[in-house]
């Protein structure tokens, strides 16, 4: 199986089926599998912040949420986390794409992602980051985590986890 | 009409509806004029508020009415598009058009210029857009609660704010007490 379909099994078997996503090369095969499956109901958003707004709807309408992002979207979000996410106390995993760490052939997304852990850490987000495909066991257990403590949390997954970035 | 005028126009035919509220004073002007657990207030985050609205609609049944303002329509942009592209017939977005930040000391938006919302929400693929006269919100909400079709109001109205207390209800109560009208 693949690692995309392990990923979206441990959603769905969460309960997860409003997942919104922005664009990212790593996650485009999760992203793909989580268009596929007839229990999620898929939301590309615009804009980081825009997405943690529909997912907070979605999640006081009756259904779990996540979203699939970047980490420059930590630099986006940290208003919609700290005032909406946290202050009114809701659940948010959320499947980040971890720029800029090893095997990186942009330069430039090496400058958000010295910031991404400190910035997570100020935040008091739970975090964890997935650097072998092993890592990913621990999914199921951390989307449990987050709807029991109705937290956003921070799954960090870098390019030695997805296997490098190929040609690019 | 200022703001607090429309809301109290149309606060009997809202208020057994599910409402989501913008940030700042027009969430403190409905918790003034007409509290009730079917309203989410947001304390914060400018522009959400048509966001959350549609997830919340898209979740579940019942009908949502979003209450945003021009501003912070113009914050969050990119809203308009995915209204448009994930259309849900249990939601109207309400959006007071006053050409002002209100909460911030009436500094002139966009919006009260060059740039007409009803015009973008159309370009953005949105097919039932109503712009109205202050005076004509309250027919208008009722005319798109009735429809059952996705509406979006832009109701043009004048610069201005009712002073009112500020809300100190507690976020995680107000959630709570919404969730709990929400499943009711």
């Amino acid at each position: 199986m693949s690692i995309h379909s392990k990923i979206v099994d441990d959603l769905v078997a969460n309960d997860i089926s409003f997942v919104t996503t922005v664009p990212c090369k790593q996650l485009a095969g999760v992203i793909d599998e989580v268009e596929a499956r007839p229990e999620i109901f898929h939301i590309p958003s615009n804009k980081e912040d825009e997405g943690m707004g529909l997912c907070a709807g979605a999640w006081m309408g009756g259904k779990r949420p996540a979203i699939i992002m970047q980490n420059t979207a930590i630099g986006v979000t940290i208003n919609t986390l700290a005032t909406l996410i946290q202050y009114y106390r809701m659940p948010l995993p959320m499947l980040i794409s971890y720029r800029g760490e090893l095997r990186e052939p942009v330069a430039c997304q090496v400058e958000m992602a010295v910031h991404t852990k400190a910035l997570l850490a100020q935040l008091n987000i739970p975090t964890y980051h997935f650097h072998k495909e092993s890592d990913a066991d621990e999914l199921d257990t951390i989307l449990k985590y987050t709807f029991m403590c109705n937290k956003p949390v921070a799954i960090l997954t870098d390019a030695s986890f997805w296997g490098g970035y190929g040609d690019q | 009409m200022i703001r607090s005028e429309i809301l109290k126009e149309i606060a009997p035919v809202i208020r057994d509806q599910l409402v989501v509220c913008n940030i700042g004073i027009p969430s403190q002007e409905l918790h003034a004029i007409d509290d009730q657990p079917t309203n989410f207030y947001m304390l914060g985050t400018m522009g959400l508020a048509s966001s959350i609205g549609l997830g919340l609609a898209l979740a579940q049944d019942k009908k949502v009415i979003a209450i945003d303002g021009d501003g912070s329509v113009l914050t969050n942009f990119g809203t308009l598009p995915t209204i448009a592209n994930n259309v849900a017939d249990n939601f109207i977005l309400l959006i007071v058009d006053n050409g002002s930040y209100g909460s911030t000391g009436d500094q002139p938006t966009y919006a009260g210029q060059k740039t007409s919302l009803a015009a973008v929400a159309s370009a953005c693929g949105c097919e039932n857009v109503v712009e109205c006269r202050a005076e004509d919100t309250k027919q208008a909400i009722e005319d798109a609660l009735a429809g059952n079709k996705m509406t979006i109001i832009v109701a043009k109205c004048e610069s201005g704010n009712a002073k009112m207390p500020v809300i100190t209800m507690d976020p995680v109560v107000i959630r709570d007490r919404f969730m709990k009208a929400v499943q009711a």
